[in-house]
């Protein structure tokens, strides 16, 4: 359950947005989450729910998932990751690590491992809505 | 907002030591002093981590004969224990493939494995840091508060100039040196020594260059026999003397800040 870790990173990072804003409630939270670490959507909104503060109440949480774009260094290729074509130990270690994909996926032209990850990458808090 | 960065401290919080085996040098034999010191720890009685930092080329696992061992999911990824140490490493995901990263990926692995480690209750968590002063280095003295470093190098004034670079970069921001090991020592000169306290640091000690050491790899027992287990691990030696005996230097950066 390794998308608890990811919630409460979540969960802390905006409890410090809304202090530092001083907001008294959140009404939304809004995340991405990178296809690249296959976050599993289900288990990481139960374990928002788990986790969630008291200053949470009454918080919407919108989730929405983002295609992985990789951009070859060498050639400038540019590509979808895509889960199906990988070996389930492979898919796992990436969804633990996103970084390993550059062990297991090559450019689709040229089959260099220097690519970058343009986006879509992980979990990712886009803003925090509340009442002051 | 990355919101990883936010756990970080509060995963680390159950650890009371948190030490950087760091060289600016490669090839100064950190990973085996840093494995050495886990041990050493854990054999009287502490509990210890130890974390391979040293993404592009990992080794302790290879240093303990690691084997078949795995990681558990729970609340996180909750580190097996070989050897008597809770042990990470990126190893776990890459297996025996190369790991060909830059700097920004280097920093969103170590934030990742930061954020998502569950280490429980520890005594000393060892890291095994890549050489040099690049991201690994940056990104510990900006996320974990308490870090402590200690330096490894060589005789070769080539590793004792960026050493000295490295020592002063920390320095700088008061982040807290335990000390230096001067290792792979071929001679009894004794300007490493000079050196080091030149730099206002502790000479923690000197471990002659040893040809068994590489027969030694992957069977802990046998590390013990060598000049660097001796070193490390006897009662009158860096372990004892300079780490358990050094609690002191943290506060010293945190009452200044």
């Amino acid at each position: 359950m390794h998308e608890w870790a990811l919630a409460e990173a979540v969960i802390t990072a905006a409890q410090e947005i809304a202090e530092k804003e001083k907001l008294r409630e959140i009404r939304e939270v809004n995340i991405k989450i990178g296809e690249l670490q296959q976050v599993e959507q289900d288990i990481l909104r139960f374990a928002l729910s788990q986790l969630k503060l008291s200053s949470f109440k009454n918080t919407k949480f919108h989730i929405e998932k983002a295609k992985t774009t990789l951009k070859c260094r060498v050639c400038g290729n540019i590509w979808l990751f895509s889960k199906s074509k990988l070996d389930e130990d492979i898919a796992e270690a990436i969804h633990f690590v996103p970084e390993v994909a550059h062990s297991y996926i090559k450019c689709t032209k040229c089959d260099s491992p220097d690519f970058e990850i343009s986006e879509g990458r992980g979990v990712w808090l886009e803003n925090v809505i509340g009442v002051r | 907002m990355d919101p990883r960065t936010t756990v970080i401290n509060k995963r680390l919080e159950q650890i009371k030591r948190i030490i950087a085996v760091s060289s600016g040098k490669g090839g100064v034999g950190k990973s085996l002093v840093a494995t050495t010191i886990a041990l050493a720890l854990s054999r009287r009685g502490y509990k210890v981590g130890l974390f391979d930092l040293d993404f592009t080329s990992p080794s302790t696992h290879l240093i303990m004969g690691a084997k078949n061992v795995q990681l558990k999911e729970d609340k996180g990824l909750v580190p097996p224990v070989v050897n008597g140490l809770t042990y990470m490493s990126l190893v776990y995901f890459s297996g025996d493939q190369a790991i060909p990263l830059r700097g920004a990926d280097v920093s969103n692995a170590l934030i990742e494995l930061l954020a998502v480690t569950q280490w429980g209750e520890l005594d000393f968590l060892v890291i095994d840091m890549p050489p040099g002063i690049g991201d690994a280095v940056l990104d510990l003295m900006r996320l974990v508060k308490r870090i402590e470093f200690l330096i490894v190098t060589t005789p070769s004034r080539l590793a004792f100039e960026t050493v000295k670079k490295q020592v002063r970069l920390l320095q700088d921001v008061n982040v807290p040196i335990i000390g230096i090991v001067e290792n792979m020592k071929v001679d009894r000169a004794k300007n490493i020594e000079v050196e080091t306290e030149k730099l206002g640091l502790k000479f923690l000690a000197e471990i002659p260059y040893d040809t068994q050491v590489e027969e030694a790899i992957g069977n802990v027992t046998r590390l013990y026999d060598t000049t660097i287990g001796k070193r490390i691990t006897k009662r009158s030696c860096i372990s004892y003397n300079w780490i358990i005996r050094f609690p002191f230097i943290v506060n010293a950066r945190w009452n200044k800040t």
